[in-house]
């Protein structure tokens, strides 16, 4: 009988695993073995070079300058995605005028194909007649800004953009938790007469933890991937100010086509991704125990 | 905790009320924002080009942006492809999913933890750069430029195991004792017992499955050559075309053409879809 | 049920395209031909013509056209798919691509090809041909090439009591003409006198500005670039003067995309773009505009730009003849001369030029042979080994110093180091 149990769970996760680790597994278990063999062009075949290729990346300016670009951009969208999500879902859950709307409005992000969006998010960040600029003008008086085209805001730009792309999505999360919170919490609280403040501190958010770290873990993971809006509006410029790791290895890989470093790029951000999944492992495991 | 019961105790607390007036400024300036990019898309796609930067009230209308985006590709194909696509991931990733989910959410064991543990790697890691290597196995299969190419990568889904897992643990064991009773078997109690049971898992997370297939670009670019195989998306790009310029009516007319589908499905089911996510328990 | 039973009909569906290469493969000669878009209008509606047109006439052989998106989707999918042993025989690519097409080993060169005669390959514009070749050997046929041309706006040229039919004619010319085209209003700018775009890819502009300054950025060979040449620093002097010291062009980055809009839009009164943007002005722009020649610095100068047709090494003997053939029939003066007037392209060879239907065209729209008559000027677009990656090095230099980051001089040096270090491998 335990035989056969165990036959079963095996037929029935069998067609999972063999294709996780098909196009997953194995493709990073190749990509780290070519990182130590050279680039193979033309007549010269790959040989092997040991670190070489990470040694080259450890010289190389523009890696440096991405990945602390990357660590920037994942610092800020997190955070400011979190909190938005947390915002609208407190929002849409209350008791604010036109919900429905407002919920429509926050999820369309999600919806919109990221290859369109960049195009018509480039008309908002224009210069001088630019929908940003506009608004800015309008209501701060603030002159024309190159918003894209300066070293100093285009990072900025770019994850404003991510974070709008986030925010929505991970509002659903909040406000699925938000409406499973059981009414009763409530009223004992405003009985005992707690201002909204105290209601949101003492109650709701430690009930939101579990949501927030699952949340939290995506958005880091979305911080090192959500990248297509840069690949189409600044191609990491100017002067790699908006470079990331990913769209790094993305030029390595399809522009220079220098496979080789690009995998060992592509292994050093699999060992930031698996130091985030530690940190996932180590929190969410002790918090889904009890169930 | 309606707008109306509250009224007396908001009167006598006119901080209250004021913190209450500015966060709903806060929540519409912040949805305006949000909905900017549909907005304007709206705007530029029914106005000639001239228009796409001058918001006159009075400006013409005009529908030729969109038959100019439809006539740029063979769009009516692509749709058809798009939809094949997400029903064959989407429709895989439920099956295998909830196979595996189930022996997950069920089974204690040590190897079961290491496997699961296995799986989530994926969470983590993006196909977009292993895209050399998965090429290459595809091209073995024999599956380049077919649309289960496009879509075999991603039938197996971390996320979608880890939701449905999290979801059959809530599963009351009395109900699964029941059915055994009853004279079920394994696939039996999964089918009656679990499947309904999660059935909000399946929409939130369908609807999620969907709008990121349907919005994948990289991969279907370098997998398809044919018009049979490619995805909207693709034949979207053809309007980021870098030479020209941008021309900002055109571009808005196709984003609204291919992203309609989707735009209609969020607005007709975003009560379902809320609701599934809180009772899927996402939390 | 419903799931499984979609998505096996959606596995069914998929199913006769999973066979279709293997069943076609002893048909009539297939070749596939991939090609991007980079201009507006229903362009893979002329490529499918044009494929068609051509089966109709040589009834033994079948094209299959492949739209692969921008130009950089373009080389991405076709070294993609060469890699994984699955290349198309036939691709319409960058000219630039030339030598990363060679040191990949993936493309033959048209000389060996059946039916590809000298007097052919040499019926183009020389200024094309310099890209689409080297080592004696032409890898590339020019089929949508371009180059770049300024476009003004008369009705400004008049407001600011210029003559609307005397475009500057040097640098000199071209700054003093911005003065006083750049309308301010305080500390704003209404409209700017000059924008030459630099995001993306601009060391192509500035190329034109190092041509005009009379100085090469790279050999032959391709193995070796001369950016720390005082006289690129010079040009790269005057291009940042004209926002940081004469203030008649925005400050940082001029984004490409936007630039033709900005000139729609009257927010600059002088643009330089490609010629592959002559249709989209003529259709858009609100006010009597006019083209002309880049001006001349030392010397008058523009670099080509545009797509090369290659053949690749996966096509068997039959299927490169049919290459050949097909290249033939797209290069024709006839052709050549539709497909310039359809796309703004610059038709490719003088024979196109001489065909009646052009010489109708350019009657019309003297505009359309601007680029033609700057063509004696222009040279080959910087092209070397790991060409992207030294002009990544390029890019950033040419950025930091617009962006105000660095001085010409050092940041020309420093990108000929680092071009140095990448082409010391290919010199021999």
């Amino acid at each position: 009988m335990r035989g056969r149990a165990t036959l079963h769970a095996w037929l029935m996760l069998g067609p999972a695993m063999l294709l996780l680790v098909a196009f997953t597994h194995y493709p990073v278990v190749a990509t780290l073995w070519h990182s130590l063999f050279s680039t193979p062009r033309g007549a010269r075949p790959a040989r092997f070079v040991g670190v070489e290729n990470y040694a080259a990346l450890a010289d190389d300016p523009v890696f440096w300058q991405a990945l602390s670009n990357n660590l920037l951009y994942a610092l800020g969208t997190v955070p400011l995605s979190i909190g938005l999500a947390l915002a609208m879902a407190l929002w849409v859950n209350g008791r604010i005028a036109g919900r429905a709307a407002l919920r429509v409005a926050y999820f369309t992000p999600t919806v919109l194909p990221m290859i369109a969006v960049a195009n018509l998010w480039l008309f908002f960040y224009t210069p001088d007649y630019g929908l940003v600029d506009r608004i800015t003008g309008f209501l701060f008086g603030w002159g024309p800004t190159n918003w894209i085209g300066s070293q100093e805001t285009a990072l900025g730009a770019m994850m404003a953009i991510a974070v709008w792309k986030e925010a929505g999505f991970f509002m659903i999360f909040y406000l699925a938790a938000l409406q499973a919170i059981p009414p009763v919490l409530y009223e004992a609280a405003s009985v005992e007469g707690a201002s909204r403040f105290t209601v949101f501190r003492r109650v709701t958010l430690p009930l939101l933890g579990p949501t927030t770290l699952f949340i939290a873990v995506n958005a880091l993971i979305n911080g090192f991937r959500l990248v297509d809006h840069i690949i189409v509006m600044t191609h990491g410029g100017p002067d790699n100010a908006t470079a990331l790791l990913l769209t790094y290895i993305y030029e390595v890989g399809f522009r220079f086509w220098d496979t080789a470093q690009a995998s060992a790029l592509t292994m050093v951000l699999l060992l930031i991704l698996a130091l985030v999944a530690l940190a996932q492992f180590t929190l969410l495991g002790r918090r889904t125990h009890y169930r | 905790m309606s707008a109306t019961t509250l009224t007396p105790t908001a009167a006598a607390q006119p901080r209250l009320r004021l913190g209450l007036w500015l966060e709903t400024l806060a929540a519409w300036t912040l949805a305006l924002a949000w909905a900017a990019p549909l907005l304007y898309a709206l705007w530029a796609a029914i106005h000639p080009t001239g228009y796409a930067t001058r918001f006159e009230l009075f400006a013409p209308l005009t529908l030729d942006n969109f038959t100019a985006a439809w006539n740029a590709a063979p769009f009516p194909r692509y749709m058809l492809n798009s939809v094949l696509l997400v029903t064959f991931v989407t429709g895989c990733q439920f099956v295998l999913g909830t196979l595996a989910a189930f022996v997950f959410a069920r089974s204690s064991s040590r190897w079961a933890g290491v496997l699961f543990a296995i799986v989530l790697v994926q969470l983590m890691i993006m196909p977009d750069m292993l895209i050399v290597e998965n090429y290459r196995t595809m091209r073995a299969l024999g599956l380049v430029d077919t649309v289960v190419g496009i879509g075999l990568p991603y039938v197996a889904s971390a996320f979608g195991i880890f939701l449905l897992r999290q979801t059959f643990k809530q599963v009351p064991k009395e109900l699964e004792d029941a059915a055994r009773i009853e004279g079920c078997g394994t696939f039996g109690i999964l089918w009656k017992v679990y499947v309904p049971l999660a059935r909000p898992t399946y929409l939130a997370y369908g609807l999620t499955s969907v709008s990121y297939h349907w919005n994948n670009f990289l991969w279907p670019l370098v997998i398809t050559n044919t018009v049979e195989t490619r995805p909207l998306t693709v034949g979207l790009a053809v309007f980021a075309s870098t030479d020209q310029g941008i021309d900002w009516a055109i571009i808005s007319a196709a984003t609204l053409l291919t992203s309609a589908p989707l735009l209609l499905a969020f607005l007709l089911f975003q009560r379902q879809f809320v609701q599934s996510f809180m009772r899927a328990g996402i939390r | 049920m419903l799931i499984t039973r979609r998505a096996a009909l959606g596995a069914l569906a998929a199913s006769p395209m999973l066979a279709a290469p293997a069943v076609r493969a002893q048909a009539p000669v297939q070749i596939t031909f991939n090609y991007p878009v980079a201009v507006g209008g229903p362009i893979t509606k002329v490529i499918d013509g044009y494929c068609a047109d051509f089966e109709r006439a040589n009834p033994g052989i079948r094209i299959r056209p492949v739209y692969t998106g921008t130009y950089q989707d373009s080389i991405t999918k076709a070294l993609t798919a060469a890699r994984g042993g699955d290349a198309p025989q036939m691709a319409c690519l960058l000219s630039t691509d030339m030598f990363t097409l060679v040191d990949e080993d993936v493309v033959v060169s048209w000389d060996e090809l059946p039916g590809a005669e000298k007097g052919w390959m040499d019926s183009f514009y020389p200024g094309f041909m310099e890209n689409s070749r080297t080592g004696g050997k032409t890898w590339g046929i020019p089929f949508q090439r371009s180059t770049i041309v300024m476009y003004y706006n008369k009705d400004a040229f008049k407001a600011a009591g210029l003559d609307p039919e005397t475009p500057p004619k040097d640098w000199a010319e071209q700054v003093a003409f911005a003065q006083k085209l750049t309308r301010r209003q305080g500390d704003s700018v209404t409209q700017w006198g000059i924008q030459i775009p630099s995001s993306g890819f601009p060391y192509w502009l500035f190329q034109a500005l190092t041509t005009q300054n009379d100085v090469r950025l790279m050999n032959e060979a391709g193995n070796r670039t001369f950016f720390a040449d005082p006289k690129v620093a010079e040009a790269l002097q005057y291009w940042t003067d004209l926002s940081a010291r004469h203030k008649v062009q925005p400050s940082g980055i001029v984004e490409w995309g936007t630039t033709p809009r900005d000139f729609f839009e009257r927010k600059v009164a002088m643009m330089w773009t490609t010629t592959g943007n002559l249709t989209n002005v003529k259709a858009n722009a609100p006010f009597p505009f006019g083209v002309a020649m880049l001006p001349a610095g030392r010397r008058r100068g523009s670099p080509t730009g545009g797509g090369n047709l290659y053949v690749f090494k996966s096509a068997s003997p039959a299927q490169r003849e049919a290459a050949v053939k097909f290249a033939r029939f797209l290069t024709e003066p006839e052709r050549a001369a539709q497909w310039g007037i359809d796309t703004g392209y610059v038709a490719t060879s003088p024979a196109a030029w001489e065909t009646p239907k052009m010489k109708e065209y350019v009657a019309g729209f003297p505009a359309a042979a601007v680029a033609r008559d700057q063509l004696p000027h222009a040279v080959a677009e910087l092209s070397t080994h790991e060409n992207q990656r030294v002009t990544k090095a390029l890019n950033d230099g040419l950025q930091a110093v617009l962006t105000g980051r660095a001085q010409p001089v050092p940041a020309m040096a420093q990108a000929q180091a680092e071009a140095d270090r990448i082409l010391r491998a290919y010199r021999g």
